[in-house]
């Protein structure tokens, strides 16, 4: 334990200041903090989901920039699927079920076929784009809502009980647990030491007797249902609706996460939330006026803040070594 | 008025088992008389129109060590390739122990007991050697959790049992080559290897690196385990090997103990023609000083001080070589003086220029040839042709270029010549340069940065990875330049190559130079004690 703490130490003391920052910031401005941590963590939880794609794509060695595409084609059908049997179960398996169908595209074409993965991910993404608006209806309406989930005594803990365990649907305590999940997977078990060294150094995994292409079809196939729970996520419980193109950007902005978060798992979350609460202060901002300051400009600034970040990070954060190169046999 | 080197192939001082000459053991050894282990016959694959090998048989017995010797390109590596079922052959068969059946990926190769130690490291940089050692067959706790406490403490053992110390904790990135190839060895014998395959595992060693390899093959093969060693180093085979087969052009072209042959007759199997193994030169007749270097101070990558208060000077006429463990500053040195590095202190000046604070282009065009260490880096385009890379350095001038505009006639010409001239054997001057083997890439480089005539030409590791035969050829160009009147500069980390070309030693420890002699004095040990910081 002592060991890790010092190995950790910038990360140790970073979380403690944030934290204590964010406790001072709570009791100090009760009457605007809450509803902004909150709506941080709203607008963090499809980003933390779309993250874990991209970290669990990018650690086996395919880049996914599909996860757009992914989520807005789960989203769209989960809401139809819902709307149409009148089942909110339904509509949330096929939610599911669609991610991973576009998972398993993306993973037939740059593993199978070895297409370019840059262009795979963009045609998923046109490919959404076009079925989307194409099929889209309006008027159709949600039979229900998913229901909120509270978490017996993590729920009572003051702030961080509030904002992310109780008063929003399990969708978001999967996100959770999904990062806690994937980060102990891909660390400490032998499928994550196994995807790792596939999206490191594919001939290392190749002679040492694991079947590379396999498991890099089975984990951007299986990472999808993260991006199907995400677009679910968006038209099901965010919003009651579907509306065109209604991802905006955020299978993008997952991906600059999971590079701010060092193909990590938690970092990832951490800097969603992050990214959330940037988000926050900006309405903020342009709720309260008080500046000069057009709305325009102050809802720019969650963007400007992954640049500074992204800058900050370039250099010292590593993509997986194998990352965007398909592997080739060498009989092949 | 010739004067031949030192004989450049002595028996390897591995260690004090090692010392003693490789013809003295052979026979002792139980090698030859245990039960054949691998045992191929007819063995054929072709890429495309190449016939890669060709009708190739073998054995190997149980405890033996076995060479396999030839040139660039004469199909060692598809063979072994094709025993570890990386490689599918299009005809023959290969039996482990009597078995037959088909190898039909590395998993069944290492369930039959077959290990591999590749060219290029079969490991993940990032992960620990614990990590690497248990990929592919991790121990759990159970629920698919790693148990990295017996990684570590097979690791340990492991490296206990067999005398190669390794961290079990460290990180692959951070260890230097040789540890590396520690590691490889023991993730094979961790998969109970009776078979290690080791392809040119002597190629990225240091002298002192390689003599402790040999050591540790002698003291596994006497444990019975047989070892497959592919190499194009004569010296190495006597010193371990108990038979050598010698491939050329895909097929085996000979079988011998190697008790019964010696270097000059491998070479001439494997090249088939005669061999100078020694260069013949004249006594240096060193002119003016071209190369002066004052109290150089370099940094790394890494912006640790590698270069530190080098001086040095090279006169025209002579081969100055510079001698030391890789890693003590060489590389960042030869990059400095090629202007592809940042000088922090000290000054290089050539004849009355000064090119501490040079470019590239402007120390090619004061007169510098520059065979860079890592060729495919630093030395090809390897999407260009021949014909192209023999004058990225010139294009731009005449008659290569005229106006601006490009003179593809001239650039043909001049790369037919240089074809010609440096015997670089391709299907035509329009071939890439990334498709050519390894010696014939390198022959291109040496073109280019001889035919301008340098004044200075810098080699580094002029001949790493290149065949015996071009390695003949480059060195007698090296030596044809000092004749012209070039000053030289070669930096090597084979020893032999330093003994038997330089006029001059300077051996380096640290990133300064720690001892100048002259070539004539030169004693081998007192160099290798030098080399090691011993001064």
């Amino acid at each position: 334990m002592g060991t890790w703490v010092q190995k950790n130490r910038t990360t140790v003391v970073l979380a403690v200041v944030v934290v204590v920052a964010a406790y001072v910031f709570y009791y100090a401005k009760n009457d605007i903090a809450p509803s902004m941590f909150g709506a941080a963590w709203d607008y963090a939880i499809p980003l933390v989901l779309a993250a874990l794609v991209g970290v669990i794509g990018e650690r086996s060695g395919v880049v996914n920039i599909g996860i757009e595409g992914q989520m807005l084609l789960a989203a769209f059908a989960g809401f139809f699927s819902a709307a149409a049997t009148g089942s909110m179960v339904v509509g949330i398996l096929a939610g599911i079920g669609t991610g991973l169908l576009a998972g398993g595209f993306l993973a037939w074409t740059t593993v199978r076929w070895r297409m370019d993965q840059i262009i795979a991910g963009v045609v998923l993404n046109i490919i959404a784009t076009g079925i989307t608006s194409f099929y889209l209806k309006s008027g159709e309406i949600l039979p229900g809502v998913i229901p909120n989930l509270r978490v017996p005594l993590l729920a009572d803990i003051p702030l961080l009980g509030e904002v992310f365990f109780s008063g929003r649907s399990w969708i978001a305590s999967v996100a959770i647990v999904a990062a806690i999940g994937v980060h102990l997977m891909l660390f400490h078990t032998r499928w994550g030491l196994r995807t790792r060294a596939v999206g490191e150094y594919p001939s290392a995994a190749d002679t040492a007797g694991i079947n590379v292409e396999r498991l890099r079809m089975i984990n951007v196939t299986v990472a999808g249902s993260l991006a199907g729970l995400a677009g679910v996520y968006l038209s099901m419980d965010a919003s009651s609706s579907f509306e065109r193109d209604m991802t905006a950007g955020r299978g993008f902005l997952a991906l600059a996460i999971m590079i701010m978060g060092a193909w990590r798992p938690l970092r990832a979350m951490a800097m969603a939330v992050f990214f959330g609460f940037v988000n926050a202060v900006a309405s903020q901002l342009q709720q309260t006026g008080g500046f000069s300051v057009p709305p325009q400009l102050t809802g720019t600034l969650p963007y400007v803040a992954v640049l500074v970040v992204l800058a900050v990070a370039a250099g010292r954060v590593r993509p997986p070594g194998a990352v965007g190169q398909p592997y080739v046999k060498k009989d092949q | 008025m010739s004067e031949s080197t030192p004989e450049p192939l002595p028996p390897v001082a591995a260690n004090d088992t090692a010392a003693q000459p490789a013809a003295g053991r052979s026979g002792l050894d139980g090698g030859t008389a245990g039960e054949v282990l691998l045992s191929i016959q007819g063995l054929s694959k072709s890429f495309g129109s190449v016939r890669a090998n060709r009708d190739i048989s073998l054995e190997v017995r149980r405890g033996e060590i076995v060479a396999l010797l030839g040139e660039n390109g004469a199909g060692k590596s598809t063979l072994v390739n094709q025993i570890f079922g990386l490689i599918t052959p299009d005809s023959g068969t290969v039996s482990i122990q009597g078995d037959a059946a088909k190898i039909r990926d590395p998993k069944d190769a290492i369930a039959r007991g077959i290990g591999m130690v590749h060219q290029h490291f079969q490991l993940v940089p990032v992960m620990t050697v614990a990590e690497n050692m248990m990929l592919g067959h991790e121990t759990t706790r159970g629920g698919g959790f790693l148990d990295l406490e017996a990684a570590r403490s097979m690791v340990r053992e492991l490296s206990a049992k067999h005398g190669l110390a390794v961290d079990p904790d460290a990180e692959v990135d951070d260890l230097p080559v040789g540890s590396q190839q520690r590691v490889e060895i023991l993730k094979a014998l961790s998969r109970k290897a009776d078979l290690l395959i080791l392809d040119e595992p002597t190629a990225v060693l240091t002298p002192q690196e390689t003599d402790e390899l040999l050591g540790v093959m002698k003291d596994l093969a006497r444990s019975g385990t047989s070892i497959v060693f592919i190499t194009h180093k004569l010296r190495e085979v006597l010193a371990v090997a108990d038979r050598v087969y010698v491939l050329r052009q895909g097929a085996v072209v000979g079988e011998v103990a190697t008790a019964a042959t010696d270097a000059r007759r491998l070479a001439t199997m494997m090249v088939g023609r005669e061999v100078v193994l020694s260069i013949e030169k004249a006594p240096a007749t060193p002119g003016e000083a071209v190369l002066e270097i004052e109290d150089l101070r370099v940094q790394d990558d890494r912006e640790l001080v590698a270069v530190n208060g080098f001086s040095l000077t090279v006169r025209a006429g002579e081969i100055v070589g510079v001698a030391g463990v890789e890693g003590n500053g060489q590389r960042e040195l030869v990059e400095a003086l090629a202007g592809m590095r940042k000088v922090v202190s000290g000054r290089v000046t050539l004849g009355e220029l000064d090119l501490t604070r040079a470019n590239p282009h402007r120390t090619h065009h004061a007169g510098v040839g520059h065979i860079p260490e890592d060729r495919e880096k630093h030395g090809l385009v390897g999407t260009y042709s021949i014909a192209d890379n023999l004058v990225l350095n010139e294009f731009d001038q005449e008659p290569f270029a005229r106006r601006g505009v490009r003179q593809f006639a001239a650039v043909r010409e001049n790369a037919e010549t240089l074809r010609e001239e440096f015997d670089i054997r391709s299907s035509g001057v329009m071939q890439t340069a990334g498709s050519l083997s390894g010696g014939n890439k390198q022959k291109v480089v040496v073109a280019r940065e001889m035919s301008f005539r340098p004044r200075l030409l810098m080699a580094a590791q002029p001949t790493r990875g290149v065949d015996v035969g071009s390695i003949e050829f480059i060195h007698r160009r090296i030596v044809e330049a000092r004749d012209a009147g070039a000053a030289v500069l070669l930096v090597s980390a084979e020893l032999d190559e330093i003994l038997s070309l330089s006029d001059r030693i300077a051996v380096v420890h640290g990133g300064a130079v720690v001892a100048e002699m002259d070539a004539q004095d030169a004693d081998r040990t007192e160099i290798g004690r030098l080399m090691a910081g011993d001064h």
